[in-house]
Order: structure tokens, then sequence, then C-alpha cells
């Protein structure tokens, strides 16, 4: 197994050794900044051509295949196309509210996607309360689309910034639980620690009924807060346009489309990491000799190929079924995932104090 | 110069200006935005201090969470700004009068504390110290603070259920 620990540890003892002390953290900080905003972009364009593919297999389409290979440059075209519209000025609306916004959203998930783990030592953010910080830092792109929805001075913006807001704070609410759920059986906070248990057997296996039922609550939660079908409400484009970012261009708009997709893959991410076993590979007891071949494949490996297949799960449900009606939101929420995974919870701390668990 | 030092000037520098603008701004809705900024400053202060339990709370709670029921609210009544300019005499010497109280005692308490330079270093405390102690029964213990709170939330939603009820 690669230990990104020691090559993060002889990256600083080479700065210190060449820059004075302060500078050289100042210089880690910036370093670790531009490497995570370009694995943040690198996973977007990765995910925006994957959502074209999948979904063009679910409707039994070919999907883009005219630019590039296998229409592989199709979402730098689509980038390129974004960079050179116009950016419009809204008449009547808060300007600076409005350049604000997309920011706030990036900005959350942004925060969020650096405590993500994706191998050994190669992870951001990682400190005593890891899990809740990942839950405060994500709570409060909500904040951008209500902001965006408000001044772009537009009735359709503000029906879907205001349904937006309802539904996440609704979801945010049982995805909070099944995170609780999972902490009260791994009895950490510390996203690193979480992941090293997980070595022999991953948390979905070792918490079995009651962790099956949070992964499913999770899933269902990550896809609301998201705002993908069936719970695009916010943007639903045959009653509202475009809902919220109606009144973008440009890069506003992509800002909001890229922290959509971003956001997906941190839902599959803190999935992976809390329920699938993060960058550790599959452990089976007994059967040493295909551990020891598991081993051999590396973490990084591991994590994504994980993250990819829920995000796959995701992308699957997104194009299968249509979209809910704003009440229906509300009352699966409300009358169903939430009392759920309050006893879901009960369940899981009956099994680890009578030491149910796997 | 230390680097703490630079991040807490720039983390205070960030949360006064906010401040003000927060207080001046006619338009409610970016004096709430401004507002968030000075509570993204706490928790900035919080995170220098390792008091990382605290900060994210923090966020969660005044970020993610009243902010967005103050947007909330301003989104519903849809009043984008109020005339600061019409206010009458009395509210302005009422204001001032509170304005001067909590500066001076904000003055005097920051001049009579006795503040002693703490080294922190690691994450601060422990979770399970902490949960220990919100819901221990012994000395210094806060169960029923903490039991004391779920009733007063309970009245809070029996009250939302009362007057979002149809008759």
């Amino acid at each position: 197994m690669i230990d990104f620990t020691s090559i993060n540890a002889s990256i600083e003892s080479y700065l210190q050794s060449v820059l004075p002390a302060q500078v050289a953290t100042l210089v880690e900080c910036a370093l670790i900044a531009v490497c995570a905003i370009a694995a943040y972009l690198v996973f977007a364009i990765v995910m925006i051509y994957m959502e074209r593919k999948v979904c063009a297999a679910f409707q039994c389409r070919i999907g883009p295949d005219r630019v590039g290979f296998l229409g592989l440059l199709q979402v730098f075209a689509d980038v390129f196309k974004m960079l050179i519209k116009e950016i419009i000025d809204i008449k009547d609306s808060d300007r600076a509210l409005y350049t604000l916004a997309p920011f706030l959203v990036v900005m959350s998930s942004l925060i969020t996607f650096s405590c993500l783990p994706f191998d050994n030592g190669l992870q951001v953010l990682d400190f005593n309360i890891g899990v809740f910080f990942i839950m405060a830092a994500s709570s409060f792109g909500v904040l951008g689309i209500l902001l965006a929805g408000w001044s772009s001075n537009n009735k359709f913006s503000m029906i879907g910034a205001i349904r937006s807001g309802g539904q996440m704070i609704s979801y945010e609410l049982s995805m909070s639980l099944c995170i609780l759920t999972l902490v009260v059986l791994s009895g950490t906070m510390r996203v690193s620690e979480i992941v090293e248990m997980q070595r022999e057997g991953w948390f979905i296996v070792r918490g079995h009924i009651p962790a099956i039922i949070a992964f499913l609550i999770y899933l269902i939660a990550g896809n609301a807060e998201t705002n993908r079908a069936p719970f695009d409400l916010p943007e639903a484009e045959s009653e509202l346009t475009a809902g919220f970012h109606t009144e973008y261009s440009g890069m506003g708009f992509g800002l909001f489309y890229v922290a959509e997709f971003m956001n997906l893959f941190i839902i599959a991410g803190i999935a992976t990491t809390l329920f699938l076993g993060g960058w550790t590979p599959l452990y089976i007891p007994g059967l040493d000799g295909f551990n020891a071949a598991m081993e051999w494949i590396p973490g990084i490996v591991w994590f994504l190929g994980k993250v990819f297949f829920v995000i796959w799960l995701l992308m699957w449900v997104r194009w299968t079924f249509p979209r809910l009606r704003i009440d229906q939101v509300l009352v699966l929420e409300w009358k169903y995932l939430v009392p759920i995974g309050l006893l879901n919870l009960l369940i899981m701390t009956v099994c680890v104090v009578m030491g149910w668990t796997l | 110069m230390d680097i703490n030092l630079i991040i807490f000037a720039s983390l205070a520098f960030v949360m006064i200006v906010a401040a003000l603008f927060a207080v001046t701004s006619s338009r409610i809705m970016r004096a709430t935005t401004e507002l968030l900024f000075v509570l993204f400053g706490t928790a900035g202060l919080y995170f220098m201090l390792h008091y990382t339990f605290l900060g994210a709370a923090q966020i969660t709670v005044y970020a993610g969470g009243i902010v967005v029921m103050f947007i909330f609210v301003v989104l519903l009544i849809g009043k984008g700004s109020v005339d600061v300019t019409q206010t009458s005499l009395r509210r302005y010497l009422a204001g001032t009068a509170v304005a001067l109280t909590g500066m001076v005692a904000a003055i005097y308490l920051i001049n009579t504390t006795d503040f002693q330079a703490v080294n922190f270093t690691g994450d601060g405390v422990e979770m399970k110290e902490l949960g220990m102690t919100l819901m221990g029964t012994g000395k210094y213990d806060f169960i029923l603070p903490f039991e004391v709170m779920s009733v007063l939330l309970l009245a809070c939603t029996v009250g939302a259920i009362m007057i979002a009820r149809k008759k």
C-alpha cells in the first residue's frame, strides 16, 4: 500500500529546509489549495461526461460522440461555449448578492470536498470532529441558492429558491441522522479513524440491518440534497424554466452546474467513506490469499471505484424516476424518512450496546 | 511576524467590516448576508483556538440554521428594504444608549480580565469528554440545562404548529 503520509512529510521537510518555517506553511497551504481545486475541476469534468453517457445509455441513445474520440472533448467544448457567453445585467437586481451567490455554493462544496479521504494520508482536512464539520460545511450551500433566487428579481427564481430551501433543510435532517447512526457504530468522528476501522470489514457489513437502512436513507436524502431528479423541483424546467439559476448566464451558471455535480460526488464520497470502507480494500475474514491480493490495488483506486459506483447508482435513479410534487417530497421526508431514521438510530445504539455488530 | 497574528488580524478585519455593513445597510437581505460573514469570522476564531466542535457548531447552527431562517422570513415577507432615514428621534436615542452601554461593558471587561497566554495544540477537547460532560449528572455537568433546553424546543415546535394550523 502506498502511504501518502510519508510523501507529505517528505514534501514538508523539503519545504522547511529551503524556506523559513512560516513561509513554508503558507506555501504548503497554497499548494494544497491548488491541488484541491484542480482535483475538484477534474472530477467535475469526468462526471459531466459520465452523466451524459449514462443518461444516453438509460435512454437507449449513444450520447456525445462527435467532439473528439468518443466525445471526450464535449465537456471542454461546453465550457468554452459558456466562457464566451455574454454576462447579462438584470434589471433591478441586487448586483452584489447576485454575484456572490454562486461563490457561496461553490465554497460550501469545495470545503466539504477537502474533507474526503482519497487514500491513506491523502486528505486535506482531518480533525477530531471531521464528520460533524462535513455536515456543517455542507449546510450553508443552501444560502447561495436562496440568495441566487432572491437577487435575480424573477418570480420563477424565487419559487425555485423557496422550494430548494424547504427541501434541502428538510433532507439535511435525515442525512445527519444517517451519519449519526454510523458515528454510533464507529465511536469516532475523525474521518481517518472511521476509514481505518473498516480495514477488517466495511461498516455496511459490520452494522448489518441498521447500517443498510441508514445507507438507503442516506442515498435518498443525498439525492434530494443535490437537487437532482426525482427531487429536482428547485429547477423543474417544465414549470420554472430553470429555477434559481434562470437569470444566470456564462460562468455564473457554470459554477452552479459544477457545484451540483461536485455535490453529487461528495455525497457519493461520504457514502463510500462511512458505509463502504473508504479507501480500504475488500476484506473477507478467513480468505488470507484473497485479502493479500486485494491489498495490492492502491487505495485511491478503491476509493474512486466505490465513489463512481455510488454515483452510477444515483444517476440510474435520476434517469429512471419521474419528478415528485413538492408536497410528496416533504411528506416523504417528514412522515417516512425522519421517523425511520430516528428508529434506526435507536436500533443501531441497541445493537452496539448489546454487541450485536459483526 | 507571527502567522497566527496575521490570521487573527484578517479575521477580525473581515468581521468588523461585515458588522459595520450589516448595521448600516438599508437593504435587509444584504444586512443578513453581512451577518453571515460575521458568523463565519467567529467560527474562524474558534478554529484558530483549536475549539473545533464549537467552530463547527457555530457554522451549523448560525450559518446553516439561523441565517437561513432569516432569509426565509425575508423571502416570505417580501419587503426588500426598510427606510432607515425616517427613524424617530426616540428610537435613535434608545439605540445609541444600548450601543454605548454595550461598548462600555465590553471595554470594562477587557480591561479588568487577566488574559493568560495559552498555547493551544492538537484538536482541542475530545468529543467523548464533551458528550460525557453534556450528559453527566455530577458536579459541573450539564444534564439539567440540556433537558430544560429540550422542553424549550418542544414548546417552540408546538407553538409553530399552533400558528401554522388551519382553523
